[in-house]
């Protein structure tokens, strides 16, 4: 089933998709147990002429184990998954590193503006350059974004990476990743923005590290 | 108290066309009432299905059927984006405000709460009568909205600003605004009828009916109706901030004039949530009641079950967040909200295993309404374990705002409302309509929907596995989703075949209404307090009042000749020689 | 034929009438609860809003807190006069209820007027916008209060309280305190801080 989601190329998807799998089995079991209970009981308790039904009410102790033991399970069951996904949830959303690279992202409808460093690699200076809906990053490394919105909700969604962050207009909100290897893939919105809000659509490219900088100055203002 | 009711009650000119059938007071014609309503609406939510699925399918091509839509929301057949977003709009709104809970709350709660603690009626009539007449208006409101300049709203049910707070980013003027109207209507509706509610339940219960005895359908409302009017009274002040944002140029949402669009988000999740319970405990209750009546065994773990549903309600106010995991909160506020969601599955779990175990041990005939409410738990389970995945804020971060999320909550809410509300739709028509619906077009409409159900809402979880956002006019446009349109096109053949499959029941329900044979007082031979009168039951409901003597799912005692003992009718004495266990009584 | 009525029972030994009026106003303290955090959540992020919170007239609203003190001070004594079976101190008290609830919401006119005519209007900003929206919304309130006075009030004098109407003073007295009690944390929230 993992080919059912995108190319994993982010040094955290496969932690994100571990979190699925993790739920995927546990409550796999349930359900798989749950549904053969009800469905044995549907069959095997069917009426049968001159067998009357069990008066069970499940008002003592001894009856009501069967469910609440059960539901106890879960609830462990349910803790440990949230102790594995928190550890996840912080190292993409809370803990984020200092990033080797910056870059400035506003969605507007229906566009994205992506704001690159230029050439002496710092956001707000003069070499700075805005590309419209076109991310490129290089692999390997630690690309930190400041998220802005400039009219409505935006959501800054790369499924390859599995990142998503919600853009605020009036809010600044960093996020971070580091993409494996390069490649081209898309960027997309994935909060209702307009009736374009399904154009917002990014080409995203991560390039090989050796050519990261070539291409930032191939990009950047002349001096 | 003396009241006017009580002193000459009985003996009061026959009313007029319009005071019996039109603005009456009495709950079974304001029930009834609601529930056409609800059902009508259906239709209006269904047909938008038909449309935004098969955008969703074919997105280039001409939709059949739509000529008669004008433009600018159909060119030659081809739908506009804007009317797209408009019709995804509308399809969330009237689905839970104007077909889930007046079908569900003001239709089978209305209908069966006084008659099932042996009242006569609700302790406010007339407040039940404007109710019903507030949400009629509401629905009006919300129709016209189609028909005004720009169309309806176009920012989803759920409403976020900036996009809903200022025309200029929709071009919908009117139309948002109409629907702050529609909704504000409905939740005063709802309020009447909640308060009306609680007081008859907490006021009205025939002698012996103490609160443990009380069928779990009533305990279920009454959850439900303290739920939504704790709960909706932060949307009330946000939806009239987002009015006057709209037409003052306040600046409660709108960052460009000193506003926060999150705090929209809060207020209206705050509701948000305990909403869809509210919605949902209906349901459930319908499902509790069908079980027991036709596994012949009383339901499993009573006591559990309230306190289960009291323990899910109460946490209910502090989960909201796990809607908002990717808004901007403050991360570390994810983890604490992903525990209180996480929680939360656990006394579902004790209701679900419940009622499984209701099952075991039966006598299991069935009929249409068992066929539901069976169906309601397979369903139901599906709905219960997804929503797993998207309460763990890690794994929202890839899930959020996909096709996951909607076949989550189409696996809950449509159990509930379909499921379960079918379940007590086939169960309580007889003693609605004192006719008996055709058993054979039952069952069809059961497997047909049951079967198409799931392969509408199944593969949703594969495409949002695969990243297929949620709200897109054409998901052509990216190369990554080209790979999942066949499974939007098989999603779309089956939801076509999901609407179809709704018309073996509109024939069902219209013509028995007609041509049903007439139904007995008890055609299940059930025990609740409905049962004890006759189908449908005289203005009044009762002869004399009911006394209650025992819980109400008292079926196959072993002490008893009969299956089942009607609350109504006193127990057998227990032997002089030993003391039989209290068992709940 | 005789039917079964259960109009009148009280199982709770509480009045359906007023076990109604207490549900609604547990919403009602939910609604302004929602409003009220939600103003004060945004001002404690916003930094206090002080430069904008300083034109609001402290004196007027003192005045008008004591206007609406002393009209829940009347309706009490109307509800004890209902109890007394006084139909004259009952429509006097609710009367001078009627008549204080009146002034607040005429007070409150005289203040709009005069904030709007400085130009500080719904829209001139956050603290404005919340403040419109509270107090416009605990005016409305007020206004639905009075109107049911004014009918309780209207019935009294027509001697028609009794014997049905009675309780309604007590419900309709339960609303009004309520509205007091509204007043009473947005006056500090709002004027004061």
């Amino acid at each position: 089933m993992d080919h059912w989601f995108p190319e994993s190329i982010s040094t955290y998807g496969a932690d994100v998709d571990g979190i699925f799998h993790l739920i995927y089995w546990i409550v796999g079991f349930w359900f798989v147990l749950t549904l053969g209970v009800l469905l044995y009981c549907v069959v095997r308790f069917r009426r049968r002429a001159g067998v009357p039904a069990s008066h069970i009410r499940g008002e003592r102790w001894r009856e009501l184990a069967w469910i609440v033991v059960p539901a106890a399970i879960v609830l462990l069951l349910d803790l440990g998954i949230d102790a594995a996904g928190a550890r996840v949830w912080d190292h993409v959303k809370t803990d984020l590193p200092p990033g080797d690279v910056h870059l400035a992202v506003t969605g507007k409808q229906f566009e994205w503006l992506i704001t690159y460093p230029g050439p002496d690699a710092k956001l707000g200076t003069a070499d700075d350059f805005t590309l419209n809906s076109q991310l490129h990053v290089p692999a390997g490394k630690d690309v930190r974004i400041t998220l802005r919105a400039e009219d409505v909700l935006h959501s800054f969604f790369l499924p390859h990476v599995r990142l998503k962050q919600d853009a605020i207009p009036g809010r600044t909100i960093d996020m971070w990743f580091n993409a494996t290897r390069p490649g081209t893939w898309e960027l997309a919105c994935a909060e209702l923005c307009g009736f374009g809000h399904h154009t917002m659509r990014g080409t995203f490219v991560v390039h090989a590290p050796e050519e990261w900088e070539q291409w930032i100055r191939s990009r950047a203002p002349s001096a | 108290m003396s009241h006017v009711a009580a002193a000459a009650h009985g003996h009061h000119p026959e009313p007029g066309f319009w005071r019996k059938y039109v603005f009456s007071v009495d709950h079974k014609v304001i029930g009834t009432q609601y529930m056409f309503l609800g059902l009508v609406m259906a239709l209006l939510g269904g047909a938008s299905v038909y449309v935004i699925r098969w955008q969703l399918a074919w997105p280039e091509s001409q939709i059949p059927l739509t000529g008669w839509i004008p433009e600018p929301a159909m060119y030659e057949g081809h739908l506009d984006p804007a009317f797209y977003n408009q019709l995804v709009t509308m399809h969330g709104t009237i689905m839970v405000f104007f077909v889930a809970m007046p079908i569900l709350l003001g239709g089978l709660g209305n209908f069966l709460l006084p008659l099932m603690i042996g009242a006569d009626d609700m302790a406010l009539p007339r407040l039940n009568m404007m109710s019903f007449w507030t949400i009629f208006t509401a629905a009006m409101v919300l129709v016209a909205s189609f028909f005004v300049p720009g169309g309806p709203a176009s920012a989803g049910w759920t409403g976020y600003p900036p996009l809903s707070a200022d025309a200029q980013y929709t071009g919908v003027e009117w139309g948002l605004n109409l629907w702050i109207l529609a909704l504000a209507l409905e939740f005063g509706s709802f309020l009447m009828g909640g308060v009306n509610f609680l007081t008859t339940a907490i006021n009205m219960r025939a002698p012996g009916l103490s609160f443990f005895r009380l069928p779990l359908m009533v305990w279920m409302q009454l959850t439900a109706a303290v739920l939504f009017m704790l709960s909706v009274g932060p949307l009330i002040a946000g939806a009239v901030m987002l009015l006057l944002d709209r037409t003052l140029g306040t600046s409660f949402f709108l960052p460009a004039r000193g506003g926060d669009p999150l705090l929209w988000q809060h207020l209206f999740w705050f509701f948000g949530h305990p909403e869809v319970y509210v919605v949902l405990l209906p349901g459930v209750g319908a499902v509790l009641e069908v079980l027991p009546a036709f596994a012949r065994k009383p339901i499993f773990g009573y006591r559990a079950i309230v306190y289960s549903t009291i323990v899910a309600g109460v946490l209910s106010f502090i989960v909201w967040a796990h809607h908002m995991f990717i808004a901007g909160i403050d991360p570390r506020l994810a983890t604490p909200f992903s525990i209180t969601t996480i929680l939360i599955s656990v006394p579902f779990a004790v209701l679900l295993f419940a009622m499984i175990a209701t099952l075991w041990g039966g006598s299991i005939t069935f009929a249409t309404p068992m066929l539901f409410a069976i169906g309601f738990l397979v369903t139901f389970l599906v709905g219960g374990v997804t929503g797993i995945f998207n309460g763990s804020a890690a794994l929202d971060i890839f899930i959020h705002d996909t096709y996951f999320v909607v076949g989550h909550f189409h696996y809950t809410l449509f159990p509930t409302v379909f499921f379960g509300g079918f379940a007590g739709i086939y169960y309580w028509y007889p003693k609605i309509f004192g006719r008996m619906l055709h058993e054979g077009l039952g069952k069809l409409h059961f497997w047909l929907t049951f079967v198409t159900f799931n392969l509408v809402f199944l593969p949703m979880f594969r495409l949002g596995m695969g990243g297929h956002m949620r709200r897109i006019y054409n998901p052509l446009n990216y190369e990554f989703l080209r790979p999942l349109e066949p499974v939007n096109q098989f999603v779309t053949v089956a939801a076509i075949a999901l609407l179809v499959s709704q018309v073996p029941f509109a024939l069902n329900f219209l013509g028995a209404l007609v041509w049903g044979r007439r139904a007995p007082a008890n055609p299940w031979n059930a025990t609740t307090l409905e049962w004890a009168t006759a189908s449908p039951p005289p203005h009044g409901n009762f002869a004399t009042v009911p006394t209650v003597h025992h819980g109400p799912y008292e079926y196959s005692r072993p002490d008893t000749a009969a299956d089942f003992v009607p609350q109504h009718v006193p127990l057998p004495a227990p032997p002089a020689a030993e003391a039989v266990g209290a068992a709940g009584i | 034929m005789a039917v079964a009525t259960a109009a009148g029972r009280d199982e709770a030994r509480i009045p359906s009438g007023k076990l109604a009026m207490w549900w609604f106003l547990a919403s009602e303290i939910m609604t302004f609860g929602g409003l009220l955090a939600a103003f004060v959540l945004c001002r404690l992020a916003a930094g206090g809003w002080e430069e904008q919170a300083a034109h609001v007239s402290t004196r007027i609203a003192a005045f008008n807190t004591a206007l609406l003190v002393t009209s829940s001070l009347t309706m009490v004594r109307a509800h004890e006069a209902v109890d007394a079976v006084d139909r004259r101190r009952v429509t006097l008290n609710l009367l001078a209820t009627v008549l204080l609830g009146a002034a607040f919401l005429g007070v409150k006119a005289y203040e709009y007027s005069g904030e709007l005519a400085h130009g500080f209007t719904p829209w001139a900003g956050p603290f404005w916008s919340f403040y419109y929206g509270l107090t416009g919304l605990h005016a409305l309130h007020v206004f639905g209060g009075v109107v049911a006075n004014a009918a309780l009030c209207a019935a009294s004098a027509r001697n028609r309280l009794w014997p049905h109407l009675h309780h309604r003073v007590e419900y309709v007295g339960l609303y009004w305190h309520f509205v007091d009690v509204v007043w009473i944390f947005l006056f500090p929230l709002v004027y004061l801080s």
